[in-house]
């Protein structure tokens, strides 16, 4: 019975896509595929962290944006200017402002007599030190021709590496939060992951020399050939024309389907690698302790480094969707992420989906991107409707049809109260 | 060395916009302290709560102004604050019929509360930026200033200028007058002393015949009111954006925290310690140490340890020292 339903719901949304290819436009049903299958990848690093070890993160965000930020450090080609005017530099004062932070941790624990002056000492010192030699290497990279880089650039890798890149910077913060913040209870590790969320966006806003801030990094190399390219090329016009496709719309349909075969990979990929983790030992450790911290601490297991362990892995998935994400826009912009929509927007296809169930968070993923993108001209249209009656010019219509986008949020609400309320589990529930 | 002016300059730019700012978020941190203190949920739609409250407050503003009504000198948004509270009380005592009571008879996990008023931030944030738009709203009116930077020179004779606006005023009497009157209702009356009961042990105020229900929704009332007058007051003070009110959720609920969830006296507490962290490291010194420190040591860059857009960084890193060393919060809070 259950497989039945997972199936229907799946077909569901298939249909829901293709319906939107026949009566809208294939190239928006792709669009809506392709970022569905990235919110799926997001919403499987979520249900990882939530569905199977209770752990409540909401910053969901950061994590997303720091894979975004590993497309750029892997992809982009080296700014070797940059470098030679102040990268090692810049370099040396990150790496002297890493070691005043160990070393702080290191008199902490020491556990010596009067080690909070030495450590406040400590703190100050290297603080000023830090900022000495950091600010100095960060004027000199940013003077480096601001118009075009001014930022250091990446290391040139082929852009697919940049996925894994993506997931290994995010798996490499989570560690740090983790490593201080899982201890904490579960309303007070929320509040610190969304602060953290938003101090990883502050600083990819601030930081030029890292990626350019709100300055953006556009034109970021992609892993499919360019349309315009593919316009030029005569074998592909040729292909094209024998399938009855003007040579534009075929060449962004073939750019957006090969997107959506690699994104598909990748999902499948971690798809299998999440339901083989769920009925491992390992699985059943993991709801063993979400279900009770206490009994499983009793017998005898490491509930910290479990937690640490899932919330690193959660969080890179998180990072690898957001890499996958700026592939795909081709380009990074630190001013767009905010926190309703990359991070309490997952949370809702977590907890519609069915939390704890793989399946349903891929599901929840694509259903609830598709809500997303298609309630706003149904919003448009029943705001034409409703003011059907009215003048033409009149304020109050002209002011529902402008705030008929603002529809997506209220909607979003309703969708999680509803399935909250009468079906708290999800549409798929935990097995 | 020029001690005067150093003070000066400090209050100006330091002391008093931290005084309101900490006022601000203390009347917010009250009323997330209230709700988890009796309803014993984080509420997570707190913050467009405040904005829905000031929402209201503003269109009755701009309905009082197009008729000709101002309080003169002072904003006219005072005017309509009362209104705005009572339509905000309407707002969340609907929402806690509609939504919150049914899991407060289940007896649902606190975890299963946060997400369900992560459902109500969506609708709440979704209906404020439907009915008045996601930009900027300035509805500051009356006299700007009670003193202008101009007339303190000339009075003072000092290099430096301070100025006080009259929404960094009111701020402070408005909050001391809420504070104020929230601890006495909660120490002096009985329907305070019932919630006062009613928080510190379930069970036992259930016994002594006090009724859950009314203790709920006099807690919703005063949250709506708090939160309302948060808002307003920020509004005034700076402007009202709907996604700022989403983000001021991170300062109110550090200041929550670091004061000790579920202690009025901690959100207070904490309001001031955050604020005043916040505007001091990311205020460029220059200008106060040039004035205390002899010229030859006089700094040549601004002195700012952080740049403004880091602020809630420095709310985290006050959240996370203090959790770690006293997890209760500096006031003792209490944990579900």
């Amino acid at each position: 019975m259950s497989q039945f339903r997972t199936l229907g719901l799946f077909g569901l949304v298939a249909v829901l896509i293709i319906g939107t290819g026949i009566l809208q436009s294939w190239n928006t049903a792709l669009l809506i595929l392709n970022m569905g299958l990235v919110s799926a990848v997001m919403a499987l690093g979520v249900n990882l962290q939530w569905g199977f070890a209770g752990l409540f993160n909401v910053g969901v965000m950061g994590f997303v944006a720091l894979g975004g930020l590993g497309v750029v450090l892997a992809a982009e080609p080296p700014v070797g200017e940059a470098w030679a005017a102040g990268g090692l530099r810049l370099i040396l004062g990150l790496l002297i402002g890493a070691a005043v932070i160990i070393g702080a941790v290191y008199i902490w624990k020491s556990g010596m007599k009067r080690r909070v002056p030495l450590l406040l000492a400590e703190l100050v010192i290297g603080f000023f030190l830090f900022r000495y030699v950091f600010d100095g290497g960060v004027e000199a990279v940013e003077a480096v021709n601001p118009a075009l880089t001014g930022n250091l650039g990446g290391l040139g890798l082929p852009v697919l590496l940049a996925w894994p890149i993506g997931g290994l910077l995010a798996a490499g913060a989570a560690w740090a939060i983790g490593k201080t913040a899982l201890g904490l209870r579960s309303d007070y590790l929320a509040i610190a992951t969304l602060g953290i969320a938003e101090i990883v966006i502050a600083v990819m806003k601030n930081e030029d020399w890292l990626a350019r801030g709100v300055k953006n990094v556009i034109g970021l190399p992609r892993p499919l050939p360019y349309e315009i390219d593919l316009q030029q090329s005569a074998g592909f016009v040729e292909r094209a024309q024998a399938l009855g496709l003007d040579p534009v719309t075929a060449s962004t349909l073939y750019v957006k389907l090969g997107y959506a075969v690699l994104f598909a990979a990748v999902l499948i990929v971690l798809l299998v690698m999440a339901q083989m983790a769920l009925k491992s030992p390992w699985g059943r450790m993991m709801r063993a302790i979400r279900d009770n911290e206490v009994a499983a601490r009793a017998m005898g297991k490491n509930v910290t480094a479990r937690h640490l362990q899932v919330f690193v892995l959660g969080s890179a998935i998180c990072g690898i969707a957001g890499a996958m994400m700026t592939t795909l826009d081709g380009q990074l912009t630190p001013g767009t992420y905010q926190p309703l929509r990359f991070t309490f927007l997952i949370w809702v296809m977590v907890i519609v989906g069915g939390s704890g169930n793989n399946f349903g968070a891929v599901l929840g993923g694509m259903l609830i991107w598709f809500l997303w993108v298609q309630v706003e001209p149904f919003g448009r249209w029943l705001m034409e409707v409703v003011t059907m009656g009215m003048d033409e010019g009149s304020p109050m219509r002209t002011h529902l049809l402008e705030s008929a986008a603002h529809m997506r949020l209220l909607s979003m609400g309703v969708i999680l109260l509803l399935v909250l309320r009468f079906s708290p589990r999800g549409l798929i529930p935990e097995k | 060395m020029d001690i005067l002016n150093a003070i000066v300059a400090l209050s100006n730019f330091v002391l008093i916009p931290a005084i309101a700012y900490g006022s601000q978020l203390a009347i917010g941190a009250l009323g997330v302290t209230l709700i988890y203190d009796i309803l014993r949920f984080s509420n997570f739609a707190h913050g467009d709560t405040m904005a829905f409250g000031t929402m209201v407050t503003i269109l009755f503003t701009w309905l009082f102004q197009s008729m000709g009504i101002t309080l003169g000198p002072l904003p006219t948004a005072l005017l309509a604050l009362p209104l705005g509270i009572a339509a905000t009380g309407l707002l969340v005592l609907g929402t806690d019929r509609m939504v919150y009571r049914f899991y407060r008879r289940q007896k649902a996990a606190p975890v299963v509360f946060v997400i369900v008023s992560i459902g109500v931030m969506f609708i709440m944030n979704g209906l404020v930026r439907f009915i008045i738009g996601p930009g900027d709203q300035r509805f500051a009116d009356g006299a700007r200033f009670i003193i202008s930077a101009r007339d303190f020179k000339a009075w003072s004779g000092l290099n430096e200028g301070l100025a006080l606006k009259t929404s960094q005023a009111i701020t402070v009497v408005v909050a001391v007058m809420v504070v104020a009157a929230l601890f006495w209702f909660l120490n002096r009356t009985r329907t305070g002393k019932s919630m006062r009961a009613y928080s510190d042990n379930e069970d036992l105020a259930l016994l002594s015949g006090i009724n859950p229900e009314r203790v709920v929704l006099v807690t919703w009332l005063i949250v709506a009111a708090l939160a309302t007058v948060a808002g307003v007051l920020y509004g005034l003070d700076k402007s009202f954006k709907p996604f700022t009110y989403f983000q001021l959720l991170l300062p109110i609920f550090a200041s929550a925290i670091v004061g000790g969830l579920g202690s009025p006296l901690g959100a207070i507490a904490g309001g001031f310690v955050i604020a005043f962290s916040e505007v001091l490291v990311t205020y460029p010194l220059k200008k106060i140490l040039g004035y205390l420190l002899p010229e030859s040591l006089e700094p040549n860059g601004l002195v700012q340890l952080l740049s403004t857009d880091y602020k809630f960084a420095v709310s985290f890193v006050i959240l996370v020292i203090v959790l770690l060393f006293r997890p209760t919060g500096l006031f003792r809070g209490k944990s579900v």
